[in-house]
């Protein structure tokens, strides 16, 4: 018998995709799953900060200031949103995530002076009580959107697409659909919630400009309008979406987390974070609206360096979603049981779908959602965020910026090619960006 | 009553006004096909528009009476909470979209897709209806008294259909049912409300199969 040792996985058949052939030769059906993309593609993690030196002189860590604050929204709206951190928390619904996970993420962010964003399934009470600032989405499927949500709303969110699946609807299983969910919804409880891919009312840029006009009429033109793109075709949805009269366009790039999607979509359709900052970024300065409409960058951020970086190619502030559930429990290594009653551990989990989620953040079951407590989950969150502000300030100040949206690409270096071409910044080391010069 | 001349006072004037305490009687002249005419009204009035509408009239409608006099482009009473709206001539596409309450009552035809994802809107047609009308529609009534286009009530919840006329093709999972009295019931006091007289056992009733309710891969080759 030959030596273990010696055994060679094959590279076009890997441990997973042989798992996945047999599971999908034994059950006939793609696999649906939360969470985000699992595969490795080109992201932040590819570039680095150049601290100050000789040609350009840092301030001081600890001592001198680092601003964070940002404005959202001043294009057209009376009311523009100000925030005092650049990291916003992303829209995800009420019955994708429990109750207590939306009022924690409501209370962090009210702490830190930052907004949140429902998502389907409309806005819950608790959702308005604990948040200071709350961006309402407009979603396709319309679940529990109505007038008086608009009104007490502070931002508004058109929802074309989102970076785990553009192009694709929802699903919200059986399982999450309890009686609560299913009357926000007007469906009955217990089966399976389609949520649309599509607007039910309109269908193109020239309708949508219309219907933001609408929006904007029936909030009496108050407060900003966002819209929400999956990264995709980037520089055609940006200047799509200006020219329909966005305030705000929010970015989300593949790496973006869903509540239930299938494998495929998650994993094969949309562009990476990374490139599409660039391309937006492209597109509203090639309208001169950069900094006129501003750009949310979500789909991956994980850490201040992260943000940093996005803010640097251009964007006004970042969206988290995934991390702020991380932030609450998700995939912490506690009940190690109920994860493995899902055949899964800690680290691994993507099973959000099930509605069995062990730390009680996407769930609707009352025993399970009681694991998470407000106040925990709200403390979890802040000292989050905290942490990335942080981190983003002292990357900002070793490059020299007394404001972290004074971060510029002049600050970053590419590890890789294809990050070099694809942010368009100098490979390390070299002057040479791949498709832009020949040096 | 209160008039507003759209020749003469902008778009912006108008919903400010009516968002307001407006008067008991409201009318808007020379719409002239403007989109987004008196959206968003949370107030007892009537309003009388007075010729045709562009997009998305009467959206998010709460509680007046609006009613226009000539025909309706795209979308309108989209997301109509309550109240009411009679549109006189024809409705574009998209028609009582996602409407969660009150009632709709076009007067002429309705393009595609009317009732699309209804939530709880009563539509009453008087005319001929589109392709796909009450796709995906949750709840409420959608009565049809000409003929119905192909692909009706595709992938419907609950919404409950009546149509009088000729029926084109059925959507997926959306299935004739039987009338019971409580169905003629309803139908007659919807007609009543759109001030129509059609005999009820002239109305077939259709709904869903209650098969997509949960995903099925044995209905894969139906989706």
């Amino acid at each position: 018998m030959s030596n273990p040792e010696n055994l060679r996985a094959s590279a076009t058949f890997p441990l997973h995709v042989i798992n996945e052939i047999h599971r999908a030769a034994d059950q006939g059906i793609y696999e649906i799953r939360g969470f985000g993309a699992k595969r490795r593609v080109p992201s932040f993690d590819d570039l680095l900060f150049l601290g100050a030196s000789i040609s350009r002189y840092p301030l001081e860590g600890y001592r001198e200031r680092c601003a964070t604050n940002v404005t959202l929204g001043n294009r057209h709206a009376k009311k523009p949103i100000e925030l005092a951190i650049p990291i916003t928390i992303a829209g995800m619904s009420f019955g994708a995530l429990g109750a207590n996970a939306k009022e924690s993420l409501g209370r962090a962010a009210t702490a830190m002076g930052t907004s949140t964003t429902t998502g389907d399934g409309g806005m819950t009470e608790e959702e308005r009580q604990s948040s200071k600032t709350l961006v309402y989405q407009v979603l396709p499927s319309r679940y529990g959107l109505n007038p008086d949500d608009l009104r007490r709303a502070d931002a508004l969110e058109v929802v074309i697409g989102q970076g785990a699946k553009p192009g694709g609807g929802g699903m919200l299983l059986g399982q999450k659909i309890t009686e609560r969910v299913a009357g926000m919804r007007d469906l009955p409880a217990g089966i399976d919630q389609r949520s649309a891919c599509r607007h039910p009312d309109w269908t193109g840029p020239d309708d949508l400009e219309i219907k933001i006009q609408e929006l904007r009429e029936i909030t009496d033109w108050q407060i900003p309008i966002y819209v929400k793109v999956g990264a995709t075709r980037v520089g055609y949805d940006v200047a799509l979406a200006v020219k329909a009269g966005a305030d705000v366009i929010v970015l989300d790039g593949m790496q973006g987390g869903t509540a239930a999607t299938q494998d495929v979509f998650i994993e094969h359709v949309g562009i990476p974070t990374l490139p599409a900052v660039r391309m937006a970024v492209d597109a509203l300065q090639d309208l001169n609206m950069h900094r006129k409409v501003q750009l949310i960058v979500s789909g991956g951020i994980r850490t201040g360096a992260d943000a940093a970086k996005a803010l640097a190619l251009g964007a006004d502030a970042v969206s988290i979603g995934s991390a702020a559930m991380v932030a609450l429990g998700c995939n912490r290594d506690v009940y190690a049981d109920d994860y493995a009653a899902m055949q899964t551990r800690a680290g691994y989990c993507h099973h959000c779908h099930t509605g069995r989620c062990p730390v009680g953040v996407a769930t609707q079951d009352p025993d399970l959602e009681a694991r998470l407590r407000p106040e925990q989950g709200a403390t979890w969150v802040r000292n989050y965020l905290t942490t990335m502000v942080l981190e983003m300030q002292t990357i900002a100040r070793a490059c020299g910026k007394s404001h972290v949206l004074n971060l510029e690409p002049e600050d970053l270096t590419a590890l890789t090619l294809e990050a070099a071409a694809m942010a368009r910044i100098p490979l390390a080391g070299t002057a040479w960006i791949p498709g832009i010069n020949g040096q | 009553m209160a008039r507003f001349d759209l020749e003469k006072t902008s778009l912006r004037e108008l919903n400010a006004w009516l968002h307001g305490q407006p008067d008991a009687h409201v009318a808007v002249l020379n719409p002239a096909g403007r989109h987004n005419i008196a959206v968003g009204v949370d107030a007892e009035t009537d309003i009388d528009i007075e010729g045709h509408v562009g997009y998305y009239c009467a959206g998010m409608n709460k509680n007046a009476r609006i009613t226009v006099h000539g025909s309706a482009g795209p979308g309108v009473a989209e997301n109509m909470m309550s109240g009411e709206v009679r549109i006189s001539g024809n409705a574009s596409q998209y028609a009582g979209a996602s409407g969660h309450g009150g009632l709709l009552v076009i007067g002429g035809d309705a393009s595609g897709r009317c009732g699309i994802s209804m939530k709880g809107i009563d539509i009453v047609v008087a005319g001929n209806a589109g392709h796909m009308s009450a796709f995906m529609a949750q709840k409420g009534h959608l009565v049809i008294c000409g003929d119905a286009g192909d692909y009706l009530g595709d992938s419907l919840y609950e919404a409950v259909i009546y149509v009088r006329g000729a029926m084109g093709l059925l959507g997926t999972d959306c299935i004739e049912k039987k009338m019971s009295p409580a169905h003629k019931e309803t139908l007659a006091a919807l007609l009543k409300a759109a001030n129509l007289t059609h005999p009820v056992e002239e109305f077939r009733r259709f709904g869903s199969a209650r098969t997509l309710y949960h995903f099925d891969i044995d209905n894969a080759d139906t989706y």
